[in-house]
Parts: C-alpha cells; sequence; structure tokens
C-alpha cells in the first residue's frame, strides 16, 4: 500500500491549493513502529507529512463527527462505510466532505506480528507490497503480509470503498467466500456456564480506559451510559460486573451498526477481544435483517425503523 | 551493604521462601505481556522480560480500592456511618521491577506523602513494600530514563538493585529494608570483585544502549501561562481519542475519583484511579466544565508533568522515562515530542 502515498499527498495538495477542502484528514507516519497518527492538515505545504502504510488501522471518521468546515477525507472500505453511517445519522453531512476512497489489501496485525518475534522489542519495519520485515536488536525476519492481517480484515468482504469522490488506486478484488463468523459460531454453540466463563476470560484484563470506545467512530453520544451520573447506570469500579456491563451495552449500542473495522481491538492496550460481542450483534442484523451496515445512503438501519415484514419469532 | 550472588535457580527457590513473611509479588507472563501477580504454588516468575505492560503502581496504590462502608439502614445503630474498610497492610516484596518503576513510586510519593498531606493508605503500603529493583540489560528504544533523572541501574527508590549477570543475580542490597530481605533468602555467596566489576560493566553497556533522549532543562523557566497558551496544542490534540491508556499505564499518574456504591443497605466508598482525559474529570456538579475541549484536557496531561509538578516541588518532571505511553498510546501521542515542543517553545 506504500505506492498509495504519493498519490495521497498529490490529492491533498490538490483539494487544499483549489479550496475544495479546507481541511484534509488522513495520517502521519508514527514514531514507533507499526503505529501511525491520524493528522488534519490545513496547508498544501503540509501534504508531504502524509503516509499510508499496512499500519494506518484506526477509524478516520471518529474525526468526523459534528466538525464544521469542508472536508476531504482519506477512506477504506470499513472507514468508508462509517462515513455513510455518520452522514445517516446527521454526524456529517455529505456535501461537507471529499473522500478519498483507499483500496484497501487489509492492515496488520501488530499483535500477531510482535508474536511471530517473541514478543521480542521491534525497533525497524519495513514492508513491501507482500512482506512485512521486521527489526530488532539481535533479529531481522520477513513475514507474508496475508498471514499477518487484523483478524477482521482477514475476513473482509468490503476492502473498497463504498462512497468516495475519488480513488488513490484501481479498486482490489474483494475476498470470496470468507466466512466472517465462524467464532461467533463456536461460542453461540456453548451452554450458558460455559458462555459466561468465556465472557469473563474475554474482558479479565480490562482496565476500564475506555480507548475501544473513544476509537469508535459509533460512539458520539455527548454523555456516554457509562459516565452518566444522574442517574448512575454503571459502576465505575473495576469490579468484573460493572466491566462487563459497560463491554455489552457499548457493544448493544453498535447494533446494525458497527462495520467491523477493528479499531477497538487494535487500540486496546492490553488486548481485549472485544470483537467477539460486536460481531454477534452484526451476524444478527445479516441474518435476521439481511443488513450490513453503511453501504448505502438511502436506507435506514433495521434498528431505526419499522418494516412490516420485520422478524418477529421473537413476540410471544 | 552487601552485595549477594545467586544462581537463577538458587534465586527464584529463595523467593519462594519469601512467602511466609511477605506477600511477594513477579511479573509472569500473561499472553502478550507481563504483569505483576502474588507469587503462588503455581506461579511461574518470569524475570526474562523488558517491562510489564501495566506499572506496578497498583500494588501500593490499586486501581479499586475501598475507602469506607457504610450502613444505609435507618435501624442500624450505625446508619450512615463511614467506617473504615479492612486492608491488607501487611509486608510485601515486589520482586523485579525496573528502575524506572521505581522512580515512578518517588514521584508519587512527593504527592501522597509530604509535610502537607499523607494519604493514610498509599503511604502504608508503600512503607509496607520492599522493593526488589532488577536492571535494564535491554532498555527499549522508547525509554528515557535516563534523560529524566533515572537510569537502566538507576540504585534511587529501591531497596535491593539485580544484576543479570547470564547465569546469576547479583543482589545489591541498598537499604536496611533490602538488606533484610535478602538475609531471609537461603543460599548465595558474597559477590567477588570478578563478579562487581562484570556487574559495573552490564551497567556502562546498558547505559549506552539507551537511544532515546530528550532534554527538559529549560521547562522550570519557561513562563506557565506562555506555554498555557501556547499554540501548538490544538494540532498536538487532534489525534487524541481521550481514553485513558496512557495515564492507566503510567507509573506517575496519581488522580482518583470516589463513588459510592449501594447495594440494598449496604454502602461502599470506592476510589478509583481517574483521567485528565476524561471528560467528567472536571465536570462540575453545576454542570459547568472548565476543561470541555479534548483539547484542554490533552494540554492539562502534559502542562501537569512537564510545568506544574516542575514548578510545584522544584525536583524535575512527573515522568520516569518508561515509554508505555510512547508504545502504547493508541493514536501515537508521543510525550517525547510534546517535551521536545514545551522545552524549546
Amino acid at each position: 500500500m506504500l505506492e498509495y502515498v504519493d498519490k495521497i499527498r498529490e490529492t491533498a495538495r490538490k483539494l487544499l491549493d483549489s479550496g475544495t477542502v479546507e481541511v484534509f484528514i488522513g495520517y502521519k507516519k508514527g514514531s514507533v513502529p507499526m503505529m501511525n497518527e491520524p493528522v488534519l492538515i490545513k496547508d498544501p505545504d503540509q501534504a508531504d507529512i502524509l503516509w499510508w502504510d499496512s499500519n494506518c488501522a484506526l477509524n478516520l471518521c471518529n474525526y468526523l463527527t459534528k466538525r464544521k468546515e469542508k472536508i476531504g477525507i482519506l477512506a477504506t472500505g470499513c472507514n468508508s462505510r462509517n462515513i455513510v453511517t455518520h452522514i445517516i445519522e446527521n454526524q456529517i453531512s455529505r456535501e461537507q466532505l471529499y473522500i478519498v476512497g483507499v483500496p484497501c489489501k487489509g492492515m496488520l496485525d501488530h499483535r500477531a506480528i510482535k508474536r511471530a518475534v517473541d514478543n521480542k522489542e521491534i525497533l525497524e519495519v519495513s514492508e513491501d507490497a507482500d512482506t512485512i520485515t521486521v527489526k530488532g536488536r539481535d533479529f531481522e525476519k520477513t513475514l507474508e503480509k496475508k498471514e499477518f492481517l487484523q483478524s477482521n480484515c482477514a475476513v473482509c468482504r468490503h476492502r473498497n470503498p463504498v462512497l468516495y469522490d475519488e480513488l488513490v488506486a484501481d479498486l482490489v478484488e474483494e475476498q470470496e467466500g470468507v466466512d466472517p463468523y465462524k467464532d461467533v459460531r463456536a461460542v453461540e454453540s456453548m451452554d450458558p456456564d460455559k458462555k459466561w466463563a468465556f465472557f469473563t476470560r474475554t474482558i479479565a484484563n480490562c482496565i476500564r480506559c475506555y480507548a475501544c470506545r473513544n476509537a469508535c467512530p459509533l460512539c458520539y453520544c455527548p454523555t456516554c451510559f457509562v459516565d452518566e451520573s444522574r442517574p448512575q447506570w454503571v459502576g465505575k469500579s473495576i469490579d468484573p460486573t460493572d466491566t462487563m456491563t459497560f463491554h455489552f451495552l457499548r457493544a448493544y449500542h453498535c447494533a446494525g451498526r458497527c462495520t467491523d473495522c477493528g479499531a477497538c481491538e487494535r487500540v486496546c492496550p492490553v488486548g481485549i477481544p472485544m470483537r467477539q460481542f460486536t460481531k454477534k450483534l452484526n451476524k444478527d442484523a445479516e441474518e435476521l435483517f439481511s443488513w450490513e451496515a453503511g453501504l448505502a445512503l438511502d436506507q435506514r438501519p433495521p434498528l431505526d425503523v419499522y418494516r412490516p415484514d420485520d422478524y418477529n419469532d421473537f413476540i410471544l | 551493604m552487601e552485595n549477594k550472588v545467586f544462581s537463577k535457580d538458587e534465586w527464584l527457590e529463595g523467593i519462594k521462601a519469601l512467602q511466609s513473611e511477605y506477600k511477594v509479588f513477579v511479573p509472569v507472563k500473561a499472553g502478550d505481556f507481563h504483569k505483576f501477580v502474588r507469587l503462588e504454588e503455581q506461579t511461574i516468575p518470569d524475570l526474562d522480560y523488558q517491562n510489564t505492560r501495566l506499572s506496578p503502581k497498583s500494588l501500593v496504590y490499586p486501581e479499586s480500592e475501598r475507602m469506607f462502608e457504610f450502613s444505609t439502614d435507618e435501624n442500624d445503630p450505625d446508619y450512615n456511618i463511614l467506617k473504615e474498610a479492612q486492608k491488607d497492610f501487611g509486608p510485601q516484596a515486589i520482586i523485579g521491577l525496573r528502575p524506572c518503576d521505581a522512580h515512578g513510586f518517588l514521584i508519587v510519593k512527593r504527592n501522597f506523602d509530604n509535610p502537607e498531606y499523607k494519604d493514610p493508605w498509599w503511604v502504608r503500603r508503600y512503607e509496607a513494600s520492599t522493593l526488589v529493583g532488577l536492571g535494564c540489560n535491554e532498555p527499549c528504544g522508547t525509554c528515557f530514563c535516563s534523560s529524566v533523572g533515572g537510569g537502566p541501574f538507576d540504585e534511587e527508590g529501591l531497596d535491593v538493585l539485580l544484576f543479570d549477570l547470564e547465569d546469576q543475580y547479583l543482589a545489591k542490597a541498598l537499604t536496611e529494608k533490602g538488606s533484610t530481605l535478602l538475609a531471609k533468602l537461603d543460599g548465595g555467596s558474597e559477590a567477588s570483585d570478578k563478579e562487581l566489576s562484570k556487574a559495573e560493566e552490564v551497567k556502562k553497556a546498558a547505559q549506552e544502549k539507551i537511544s532515546s533522549k530528550v532534554d527538559t532543562s529549560k521547562l522550570a523557566d519557561k513562563d506557565v501561562l506562555e506555554l498555557f497558551n501556547a499554540p501548538f496544542w490544538e494540532d498536538l490534540a487532534f489525534a487524541c481519542i481521550n481514553c485513558g491508556t496512557c495515564t492507566f499505564l503510567c507509573p506517575t499518574c496519581w488522580c482518583f475519583d470516589i463513588q459510592d456504591e449501594v447495594y440494598q443497605k449496604i454502602g461502599d466508598r470506592i476510589r478509583n484511579w481517574d483521567a485528565c482525559m476524561f471528560p467528567l474529570f472536571t465536570l462540575h456538579g453545576s454542570g459547568h466544565n472548565p476543561r470541555s475541549e479534548k483539547f484542554q484536557r490533552v494540554r492539562q496531561r502534559f502542562m501537569h508533568k512537564l510545568k506544574y509538578y516542575v514548578d510545584k516541588y522544584g525536583n524535575g518532571v512527573q515522568c520516569s522515562g518508561c515509554g508505555r505511553c510512547v508504545q502504547f498510546c493508541p493514536v501515537n501521542i508521543d510525550i517525547r515530542h510534546v517535551i521536545e515542543l514545551m522545552n524549546s517553545h
């Protein structure tokens, strides 16, 4: 994906220069390996700090909420689906946006890469089209990117942006025949005790830092339920019941809206796989309402609209 | 003070025996990272590590702590009376923490244990702790301890410092507490001159491996309002998602929030770590929030660490250079860059 860098810089410069946009949102290269920093530039001369590689795995849509300017923004498949969701939910207007589509071949799982070198410190990373080479004090290893994709990217069915004004490169081939819900079915097949043990284990390390919530473009409520104090819905200590309540309610708030961008898992400082929760709801939305979030501007999400043929088997 | 040498097996056996007198905490590998846990029968300590994901600050200052308990039952003679919740202040030994984290405790001590204020629980737990440090033979690329008053083998704040000499540990007692702990260990022998000079070599090599440096020299002389009103804060804060990763992983962030939780007729007053990144942190009862904007909260974190603390205590910055926030900030806001911006403003 490195070949996108020049095109991204050129496009941002052109858009800012011509006044098509007032600000441009992209990434700049990070100061530590496999980390990049979201950046907003206003001046065409800053375009050269823009960067793109296989570790641009946050969700830039998160930075759009309620902004007032005319904005240029980079959007991969999942990011563009969140932009669609943002427009539908009135968090930004389509007219304000100039969407620069970035066809995506998947982002890298930095934890899996560290694991592949026994979690030794990686000091330098370089990548080409198919491989990534990591170097530390006493090792160097070249890995096949396709074997180290983030788990959401490995099962992604929308690598290409669904909404854009221009593209930085030709569209990429979509992955066929992926099974996005294999792990969810494994959990569904557990009996309640096993499920509970699985959920408890999944969140055991949570420190309630809310990085998962805050990295998610869907979480834009002015006051989150965990922060509400009148009335207080959920305790704020690390009591497992409260932590579980936070994770489950957060997931439910994402039902029918989540694009499985993976930002929540990417940012977690203690490696909690919270997509196990959101994916179950994505699966339900798909099976019960034939719905995948953020694919079209002219369709309302299933949970904010009534249709006479809605699934209603749960009504006794 | 003595210097003793233990074979690694001897050392690990030895610390098991300490359990009869101390709660012993050791780093263990838990999935992809290391964390401190209480040493028990099945625990496998792993001292071959760079640093724990979370600092050991929770061993003195728990993330959630019951301060008081109370009854909301009107028929209870102690109705609505706060009674101190039971806490354990028994002796504890933290084995294998890094010198930067011991330095972190000293920084927090200036806030929780000073002539003006004493946090009774922090002080008692800290005083009950014996800190057995493990020098860093392989500092991370993100470590900048030596720029902020520490170093990979810094002794300050530790009771014992361990030198990893391949198949042995050289344990250097630094305080009475440290000597007491070492005296309880079986085995070991007085360090020879050869072993002592090997330890010096390991230390020197580690100091040379510190590749990350920051300059904090001008922060104390800066005008506080000029820094507060500096033009870089909004750009700097753009990427921030206002999560608590930096503050919760930090060995020197000490802020807390106090919450009452009531179940049926029994209540607990709990103190939880708080984070200046959270909008709720400064929300007033009136509904007004003096730090309603993200950039104000980001500014607060860095101004506190790098200016207010510097001015208040005259003893350097509120940062031990451990590099956790550099490595794990999900959006790569790098405190080394912020120090550079503030120091050169």
